[in-house]
């Protein structure tokens, strides 16, 4: 028997992902990273800025996420993103861009305390890659 | 009777307008095509998210404290319109089925007793609603810079009208734009997005009840923000799939009609110049004669 699921990654532009032999899939819940398995009960739970990993037979694959809603059923995984980015074609230009964005959101006063953590987490994790 | 040479004139002039009309329609196409894939392409995404608001607004189980964005908030008198047109003309009635579908909804409303506030997205809608409803149009947004129809614009049109309910300026929010059907035919939407239409879809109701985390109520409170942005992207898309298709059926008429122009003044060109030599020649016989 196979340990197998299918995961789906979309964006809104288009389809950004779909691989059928993915053995685990660990993404950056709202509360701390979670791992995904085969099997695993239906649920649905949001993402902070973090890396997706994606562990299957062909390779594996990590992404850097802003944002993002994931779903899990009948072992089918949703991921739903408005900003996703193969790590592999994260240079360190376009880094820079992204962490120089979210550092001029962190320097606005006027942001309430969850998009403060949230912007926290994100140059925490832009930072890391270097 | 007009003379040869003002026909001539004519006739180049028509052929020189039908000439841009059909390079126009080729264009059309041509965006027509990259249009509608991507209209399509963006269908999982907003179809993935409505499908998780269902389930969860199914499953929340205080519907007194839902989110207001849910729920609406609790009135039903200011009403906010966001009418989305093109920025460039030339497109048949694509515009005008917007703005006609768009004022009989405000006829009904005014009937209603309610007040109507309106975003108009597009330069063309916001020309054509000027003229009649200019006091109720509160902001403008047109994205003539942008080439495609992008989610970053949709965002910046969800996150103005997230905000303007959250200092509650209005209580009911609908968006207008055309679907795109096929090439000949776009249906203009009225499409309510506060408060949520949640239909009772007849899909498949998933008994397995999900796992939230965090709970429902948050998870609720985030997306819906997110779930506008991407309705109203959604109706960009099909919004600019739909002018192109329009736009290119129109192209295609006024080429054929140049065409038909052309054929009629060619006819009435070589008429005159017959008559020129017939007559040209009656004289000279008559000369002849008279001889």
């Amino acid at each position: 028997m196979s340990e197998e699921f299918k995961v789906e990654i979309v964006n809104p532009e288009r389809s950004f992902l779909v691989k059928e032999d993915v053995s685990e899939v660990v993404v950056p819940a709202f509360e701390g990273e979670m791992g995904i398995l085969k099997d695993h009960i239906s649920i649905i739970s949001f993402l902070k800025p973090g890396i997706i990993k994606i562990l299957s037979k062909s390779g594996d694959e990590n992404y850097y996420v802003e944002d993002g809603i994931v779903e899990f059923k009948n072992n089918n995984l949703s991921i739903l993103t408005s900003s996703i980015f193969n790590l592999t074609d994260l240079d360190k230009s376009k880094q820079q861009d992204l962490l120089k964005l979210a550092e001029e959101e962190a320097s606005n006063p006027e942001i309430n305390d969850q998009s403060r953590y949230l912007v926290d987490q994100k140059i925490e994790v832009l930072r890391s890659l270097n | 009777m007009a003379s040869l040479d003002d026909l001539k004139k004519r006739i180049a002039s028509v052929k020189s307008t039908q000439k841009i009309t059909k390079a126009m329609k080729m264009v059309a196409a041509a965006k027509l095509r990259k249009a509608q894939e991507s209209a399509e392409k963006g269908r999982p995404y907003s179809e993935k998210m409505n499908n998780i608001i269902l389930n969860l607004s199914s499953g929340i189980s205080d519907k007194e404290n839902a989110p207001k964005l849910l729920s609406g908030s609790g009135n039903d008198k200011v009403h906010l319109c966001v009418v989305m047109t093109s920025d460039r003309g030339l497109c048949g009635g694509f515009n005008s089925n917007i703005i006609k579908k768009a004022k009989s909804y405000f006829a009904k409303l005014a009937e209603d007793g309610k007040d109507l506030k309106i975003i108009t997205v597009g330069s063309k809608g916001n020309d054509q609603l000027k003229r009649a409803y200019d006091d109720k149009i509160i902001v403008n947004i047109s994205f003539k810079e942008s080439k495609h129809a992008n989610y970053f614009d949709a965002e910046k049109v969800g996150k103005m009208v997230i905000e303007k309910f959250g200092a509650e300026e209005f209580d009911v929010c609908t968006i207008f734009y055309n679907q795109f059907k096929n090439v000949i035919t776009q249906i203009p939407q009225a499409q309510q997005i506060i408060p949520l239409n949640v239909e009772n879809s007849e899909e498949d109701k998933s008994e397995d009840s999900y796992e939230f985390e965090p709970d429902e109520d948050e998870i609720l409170s985030n997306l819906l923000p997110k779930n506008i942005s991407t309705q109203i992207f959604k109706a960009m898309l099909e919004n600019s799939a739909s002018e192109q298709g329009s736009r290119m059926s129109a192209m295609d008429n006024a080429t054929r009609n140049a065409g038909e122009m052309v054929d009629k003044l060619t006819i009435e060109y070589n008429r005159s110049r017959q008559a020129a030599i017939t007559k040209e020649l009656i004289e000279i016989i008559s000369g002849a004669e008279s001889l």
